[in-house]
């Protein structure tokens, strides 16, 4: 009589296998109901079945860490009994089905998940990567999602600070909208998602549930295809304006001690709520599903357990507490609805008007759900791509006009068109806006401050995933460190292609590897993050993509440098070593039409000494500007260091790297991507001190030239090879990006 | 003397402007929840930006019904300094304290940057600190601050001296191309004819730190004070 056969199966994308183990933990067949919950919390997305055995190789742990991975976001100690609360999501597949929803609901989502954690959220950053900025396609995608993280965050009212924005075509069919939200909190205030105490009641508030999102966790576990329009339907619309409401009327309720645990319903909604407090708090819970507040009418259990409705939360409060918990959301004008109660057994038992409709485990669903070692093979083609023979090749321009290219490549230009559509001094505590790297913020009523970045190379770990992911943390801790903060976590995105196929399997394998190594050495735990697989449209695969959000201190907020020249006349210090690799770099992308080489040899011990040297000469007021060197090499760097200084240039002379063809030599030296390496301008009173620092610190450091005149002018062994007024090099960069948007606007 | 900062549900920048207030120029905040009735005694109102309402039907159109406003109104009848900034100035326009209405801006995109805004009028109380033509740097963030009114409104605002600030360019020229975001006449600010009500879209309480990127929005909130404390405008009573 069962009516589960292999078409509902896979309808629910439970494997045969599974369903055996199901079958096994029930000691009976499940029911449709039952089904549905083990699907999702069983699915990829929830229960990270594929990644599983390689996360927790990563470190978790330090004297900083006060909430490490499996709370709904980490936490590291700032000093002063507070904490800062954080952590990065995806909203991947929801933002190509419908970009201007998938992305706002993603940021709505981790939101949730840090005033969740009893954090008020201060900053938000994203790392998002779309296709050719050439193609319609990919500035539509572009265009809502930009426009759907400015209209939650903007009105949610919480600052976006900071972030990346990288365009390939390997992005096409498959966007990334990866969000972290930083928050903070008093330690004693962390709040922890757990049910506890038999009795107490367990309450519903905010939105009402719908029937939008049902299976949206389902979703993100599998490849697109040509019907994925068809998904829409699984994604979620936000409403900020119940957001904001719930998270006043949250923070509120967690100021009165009534709390025991809360959570957000976020993927898997309800059903991974009630089942991860009840499993964290080792209870069981009775919940009556008629009760939950409805939107439709005639929704079924099914419905309404799967539902992914946004804006809702689950709370557990202190039998007797009650009304003081019902006042604090009736000021809010929202309900919070008492839907069951905490049970000294160890199961989730959902009634509908009184009959018992599923009756699970609650361990089944959170922890004995699947874990596979899926097999990893380093795919046939790897080693061929890290073949790069620069021998046969020219330069195809001059580096004047490299330059010039380099600066107006949608990766390297401004992406100011997107972050003037993001409101970033809201809250009244940004000090770096988006756009100088890493973004800045104080902490009222504190001395501290902090620097937060967002960083991934697709290109980097396409061809060595390993060094890839280690290159992403390597720089996004330094680019804390050039803000003057000491990286004291990280928080990581992960964002692959489908796990079942091996080459897939291998990269992601690669490239946790290589984050926990460059961790380890860099001293920066991972408190949590996500990962987002199947990221994959008819078979076609994005680059593998981690990326790092790494969150550092700075002692005084008042002690912090941007990438930015201040004055004329500073002497210019590059620290690190130019060995010219041009593997992977924007260069060869952008100018040769190749994606080719080793990415950048990366020595940790290296990166280290020069992170810690560079929090140290911005702390001690030495250096008057610090920018990590990246995509487009020294010259890039050079450049944007100008920008917005108002006009202030740079002068400089460099010597020739020997590690490449004479024809090269020039592009080498010029636009080679060789990590570890920070440009910092330097008044003359402290260059002795700044290059004694250096020394004692074993971090080679040169002084390449002055800032000062109205050119940017780098020479390479005695020859200009890029000259150009800063005023006409900013312009090029700063509108890159705008006379695209703006010339396909006009053209449709 | 004392600022009452309104909090409507959705407001975002009611805890700036209470810190800017209180922590910065040093004067007496308070944070008045939209359904008291009373402003406390307060000597100076502020309506602070945000989303009032999720800003649902129009921006501001539902916040004119909180039960504060009739506080708001009749304090501002009576003489009482009102400051609506970004969405607080869009309450006041649905609420009839000030002449007009805001559309989408020009470009249809929200604008979040630092712009330069020229100080047109120093016989308010909250412009009485600045000098007539100061240039004031604050960011605005809004996607509904293209100001509009019919002509024969906008000819008397500019008769009767009512627009208080206006977006200049870089030389101080109110330009097309200093206009983020439509506005006639680069109309970034007015008062009413009674000039104790200002409304504006760009933010001066986020521009009241050197650190933040500009601190010449103080002046703002610091005018508000010199006049309390001349006896110019406010006043206990008026409460």
């Amino acid at each position: 009589m069962s009516v589960i056969d292999r078409k509902v199966l896979e309808q629910h994308g439970v494997t045969e296998g599974e369903y055996a183990r199901i079958q096994e933990l029930l000691g009976r067949e499940p029911n449709m109901l039952e089904l549905g919950l083990f699907s999702v919390m069983w699915s990829e997305h929830c229960s990270y079945k594929s990644s599983r055995v390689h996360l927790k190789t990563l470190p978790t742990t330090g004297p900083r860490v006060v909430q490490g991975p499996g709370e709904n976001a980490g936490a590291v100690d700032i000093g002063d009994g507070l904490a800062a609360v954080f952590k990065i999501e995806s909203h991947n597949h929801p933002s190509f089905i419908e970009p201007y929803q998938g992305a706002a609901t993603g940021v709505g989502g981790i939101i949730r998940d840090i005033f969740t954690m009893g954090a008020r959220p201060i900053a938000l950053l994203n790392a998002l990567r779309f296709g050719s900025l050439e193609t319609p396609l990919a500035r539509r995608i572009f265009s809502g999602v930009v426009a759907g993280i400015g209209g939650y965050g903007n009105s949610i009212g919480i600052p976006t600070i900071g972030g990346e924005i990288v365009f390939d075509p390997m992005y096409a069919g498959n966007p990334l909208v990866n969000v972290l939200c930083l928050g903070l909190a008093r330690h004693d205030d962390i709040i922890k998602g757990q049910a506890s105490g038999v009795g107490n009641p367990v309450y519903y508030v905010g939105a009402r549930t719908g029937r939008d999102g049902i299976h949206g966790a389902t979703m993100a576990s599998a490849e697109f295809d040509e019907s994925s329009a068809e998904k829409r339907p699984a994604v979620q619309v936000g409403d900020p304006f119940m957001e904001k409401l719930l998270m006043e009327a949250c923070l509120e309720v967690m100021k009165t001690d009534a709390l025991v645990g809360i959570q957000d319903m976020g993927a898997a909604g309800l059903t991974c709520a009630t089942s991860e407090m009840s499993s964290r708090g080792n209870c069981g819970m009775d919940v009556e599903v008629s009760l939950v507040p409805q939107r439709e009418t005639g929704m079924t259990p099914y419905e309404i357990m799967l539902s992914e409705s946004q804006e809702r939360m689950l709370l557990v409060a202190k039998a007797g507490r009650e009304r003081e918990v019902e006042a604090v959301f009736e000021k809010w004008d929202l309900h919070a609805v008492r839907i069951g109660h905490v049970t000294a057994s160890d199961r989730v038992r959902l009634f509908h008007h009184g009959a018992l409709v599923a009756d699970v485990p609650t361990k089944a669903l959170t922890d004995e759900g699947p874990v596979y070692r899926r097999p990893m093979a380093r795919p046939a083609w790897q080693t061929s791509v890290q073949q790069l023979d620069l021998g046969p090749l020219a330069p195809p321009a001059s580096s004047q006009t490299a330059f010039e290219a380099l600066l107006a490549s949608p990766i390297i230009a401004s992406k100011r068109w997107a972050f003037n559509q993001f409101d970033h001094s809201v809250g009244t505590n940004t000090i770096a806006q988006p756009g100088t790297a890493a973004g800045v913020v104080r902490i009222k009523g504190a001395t501290q401050g902090l620097a937060v970045s967002v960083d991934g190379n697709g290109r980097h770990c396409y061809l060595d995933p390993y060094r890839g992911a280690m290159l992403a943390v390597a720089e996004a801790s330094r680019n804390v460190a050039c803000a003057g903060g000491e990286p004291i976590g990280g928080t990581n995105n992960l964002n692959f292609g489908n796990p079942e196929r091996p080459e897939i399997m291998w990269q992601f394998g690669e490239a946790v590897r290589g984050i926990g190594d460059a961790c380890r050495a860099l001293d920066v735990p991972i408190t949590g993050g996500n990962v987002s697989l199947y990221n994959e449209t008819e078979g076609r695969a994005i680059y593998p993509t981690p990326v790092l959000g790494v969150v550092g201190l700075l002692a005084d907020a008042a002690q912090t440098v941007t990438r930015v020249f201040q004055a004329a006349g500073a002497a210019v210090v590059v620290f690190g070593e130019n060995r010219g690799e041009l593997g992977g770099s924007e260069y060869l992308a952008r100018l040769l039409d190749l994606v080719q080489g080793e990415p950048p040899a990366l020595d940790l011990a290296a990166e280290r000494a020069l992170q810690t040297l560079v929090v140290s000469l911005v702390r001690g007021g030495l250096v008057q500007s610090a920018h990590d060197c990246s995509d487009g090499g020294l010259a890039v760097t050079l450049a944007e260091c100008t920008f917005g200084s108002g006009g202030i240039g740079v002068e400089v002379a460099l010597d020739g790297v020997k590690t490449v063809p004479a024809p090269f030599v020039e592009a080498a030296t010029l636009f080679g991507e060789s990590a570890s390496r920070v440009v910092v301008s330097v008044p003359d009173g402290h260059v002795a001190q700044v290059l004694t620092a250096a020394a004692a610190a074993g971090v080679p450091a040169q002084v390449i030239g002055r800032t000062g005149g109205g050119d940017i002018r780098i020479d390479v062994d005695g020859a200009t090879t890029v000259r150009m007024p800063v005023a006409a090099a900013e312009e090029l960069w700063a509108t890159a990006i705008g006379r695209r948007m703006q010339s396909a606007a006009g053209a449709a | 003397m004392t600022f009452a900062v309104i909090v409507f549900p959705g407001s975002n920048s009611d805890y700036d402007a209470f810190h800017a207030a209180s922590a910065v120029v040093g004067a007496q905040a308070s944070l008045v929840w939209h359904k008291d009735t009373s402003l406390g005694g307060a000597d100076a109102v502020i309506l602070p930006g945000g989303f009032a309402h999720g800003d649902y039907l129009r921006t501001g159109a539902i916040a004119k019904f909180s039960p504060i406003m009739a506080a708001v109104n009749s304090f501002a009848e009576r003489g009482g300094p009102v400051l609506g900034i970004c969405n607080g100035f869009q309450v006041l326009l649905e609420a009839g304290l000030l002449p007009g209405a805001m559309v989408r801006n020009r470009g249809i995109k929200f604008v979040s940057k630092m712009v330069p805004v020229r100080v047109e009028a120093t016989d308010t109380p909250f412009t009485g600190a600045c000098t007539a033509g100061q240039v004031l740097r604050m960011p605005i963030a809004h996607g509904e601050g293209n100001y509009f009114a019919e002509p024969a409104v906008i000819e008397a605002l500019e008769r009767d001296r009512q627009v208080v600030f206006r977006y200049v360019d870089e030389a101080g020229q109110a330009s097309a191309a200093g206009n983020p975001n439509g506005s006639i006449n680069n109309i970034a600010g007015i008062c009413n004819a009674g000039r104790n009500v200002v409304g504006l879209m760009p933010h001066p309480e986020r521009a009241c730190e050197a650190s933040l990127g500009s601190a010449d929005g103080r002046v703002v909130l610091d005018s508000m004070v010199q006049a309390f404390a001349a006896g110019v405008a406010g006043g206990r009573s008026l409460a």
